[in-house]
């Protein structure tokens, strides 16, 4: 009987040895010494259930295929419990790792538009989860407390810190937000 | 007695979307001697899950500018959920370098505010446990609570390790000794580790996956036999109460596990009523629970 092995070829052209460079030169240098043990992938309760494999996730950004880990949507099915990390037996920052492949990931242009979303909140208010109906605002009267809390919602001052640091960083653009919806200024 | 004073850090789903807890915990504080000093201003942590997940010198600097608050009066945060707490945490050990801080800083430049680094921040558990004790919470409680409970940790109390105080990752008991402290009986299910499925923006974009990771949870509590389940963050008490609804919708079954947060079980020991506690406020009924120790809503 002849057994035939299945290889997948992958192009050169795909590679970007960049990558695992970038990885190492943002603190995660500890990612070239996996050793594909299958223990982030065996730990994950996100890949229990789906077809994300951690695993297979960091051999494909060791081996440089940036656009194909960058446009995977599993990137976007970790939870970050953080229980790879802990389990991993070379000591790598599988979820800091996870982490800055997504910031990668956004940064070219793959951001979901619930995630936007999340990220206009808080550009408006300075809350990822603001008081957006007055129902919450209810709520918190009839439980003794201020209709706003003491947070950004109290201090327009603090929302316009937020917005502050926000240009700084480039965040907005990062996240395609077109200003002034509300006040109309643009 | 001594008086505990902190820099009190809401977040963002406490305030706007479960106020309940932040009564209850405003209740039961004074009865440890406990002061809360409100951060003026303060925004949203930013979320690890999410703003971290997308650009993560934002989510460092508007971290720093919480920390500032902080720092500017002078005390230590008291933070409620796990995820602020992952952010804080992280972010203070972040800003430890020097050179990290100077160039956050410098973002921060124009906001009044600067993060020096001389204050820290500590998880409810923390302050309860550490700073308190259960000897002083033991002698608050009025009124024991006899019942079964399940706990839930939830991932960033403990995770990463390297960064908290604990020492532990795996059989945390500190919870399940301050669910003790006040009468209750805590009881073993398969999967008590297991993350809730809430975080890493898996809400708001992965809601089935998200949904079917706290179903796996509320099965397990089920075959326990317990009269409810008790969490230390609100964004995994959100996931087990209004998730359990949407669970219950989505896969068709019929889960009633009541949810509490621990400041809540806390103050009805510490003799408030259920709804001084927003317990007529939750999803997921809580009155079987409170039938089931004398009470109700
Ligand atoms: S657990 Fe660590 S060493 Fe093992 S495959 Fe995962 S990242 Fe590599
Ligand atoms: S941190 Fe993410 S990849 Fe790691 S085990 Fe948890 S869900 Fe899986």
């Amino acid at each position: 009987m002849t057994i035939v092995i299945d290889r997948r070829v992958i192009n050169g052209s795909k590679i970007d040895s960049e990558l695992a460079e970038d990885m190492t030169k943002a603190g995660l240098d500890r990612i070239r010494s996996c050793i594909q043990c299958g223990t982030c992938t065996g730990s994950c309760p996100a890949g229990r259930r789906t077809a994300y494999r951690t695993r297979q996730l960091i051999r494909k950004a060791l081996l440089g295929l940036r656009e194909e880990v960058l446009s995977d949507p599993n990137l976007w099915l970790c939870s970050t419990c953080g229980t790879c990390t802990e389990r991993c037996p070379r000591k790598i920052d599988v979820t800091e790792a996870i982490l800055y492949l997504r910031n990668l990931s956004c940064e070219a242009g793959y951001m979901r538009p619930e995630h936007q979303g999340v990220s206009h909140k808080l550009i408006e208010t300075g809350h990822a989860v603001p008081i957006d109906d007055e129902k919450w605002s209810k709520l918190r009267e009839e439980l003794g407390l201020d209709p706003l809390p003491p947070t950004v919602h109290s201090y327009p001052k603090a929302v316009k810190e937020i917005q502050h640091i926000i240009k700084k960083t480039g965040f907005d653009k990062l996240v395609n937000y077109k200003e002034s919806k509300k006040d109309g200024e643009t | 007695m001594v008086k505990h004073s902190y820099s009190f850090f809401l977040g963002c789903v406490i305030p706007n979307r479960l106020p309940q807890i932040e009564a209850a915990t405003r209740l039961i504080a004074p009865k440890l001697d406990i002061e809360l000093v409100e951060m003026k201003g303060a925004s949203c942590c930013p979320a690890p899950g999410v703003i971290k997940s997308f650009d993560k010198a934002t989510w460092l600097s508007i971290t720093a500018r919480n920390l500032a608050l902080a720092e500017e009066n002078g005390l230590d945060i008291l933070v409620l959920c796990n995820g602020c707490y992952g952010t804080l945490i992280a972010g203070v050990d972040d800003l430890k370098d020097e050179e990290t801080r100077k160039r956050v800083n410098k973002i921060l430049k124009g906001t009044g505010h600067q993060f020096k680094g001389t204050i820290t921040a500590k998880h409810l558990v923390e302050v309860l446990y550490n700073d308190i004790g259960k000897d002083a919470i033991e002698e608050t409680v009025e009124n024991p609570i006899d019942a079964r409970f399940a706990i839930h940790i939830g991932c960033h109390l403990l995770k990463p390790s390297d960064i908290r105080p604990w020492g532990v990752v795996e059989d945390f008991t500190l919870v399940d000794e301050l669910v003790e402290t006040v009468g209750g009986t805590v009881v073993d299910y398969k999967l008590k580790d297991m993350c809730c499925g809430a975080g890493g923006g898996l809400r708001s974009a992965e809601l089935e996956v998200s949904l079917d990771m706290v179903r796996e949870k509320l099965e397990a509590m089920k075959e326990a036999k317990i009269d409810a389940m008790v969490n230390v963050c609100n964004f995994c008490h959100l996931q087990f109460d209004l998730g359990q609804m949407q669970v219950n919708k989505h896969f068709g079954t019929d889960y009633q596990i009541p949810v509490l947060y621990y400041t809540q079980l806390l103050g009805l020991a510490q003799g408030f009523t259920p709804k001084q506690m927003g317990l007529d406020k939750h999803f997921i009924s809580v009155a079987p629970f409170l039938e089931k120790i004398g009470m109700s809503v």
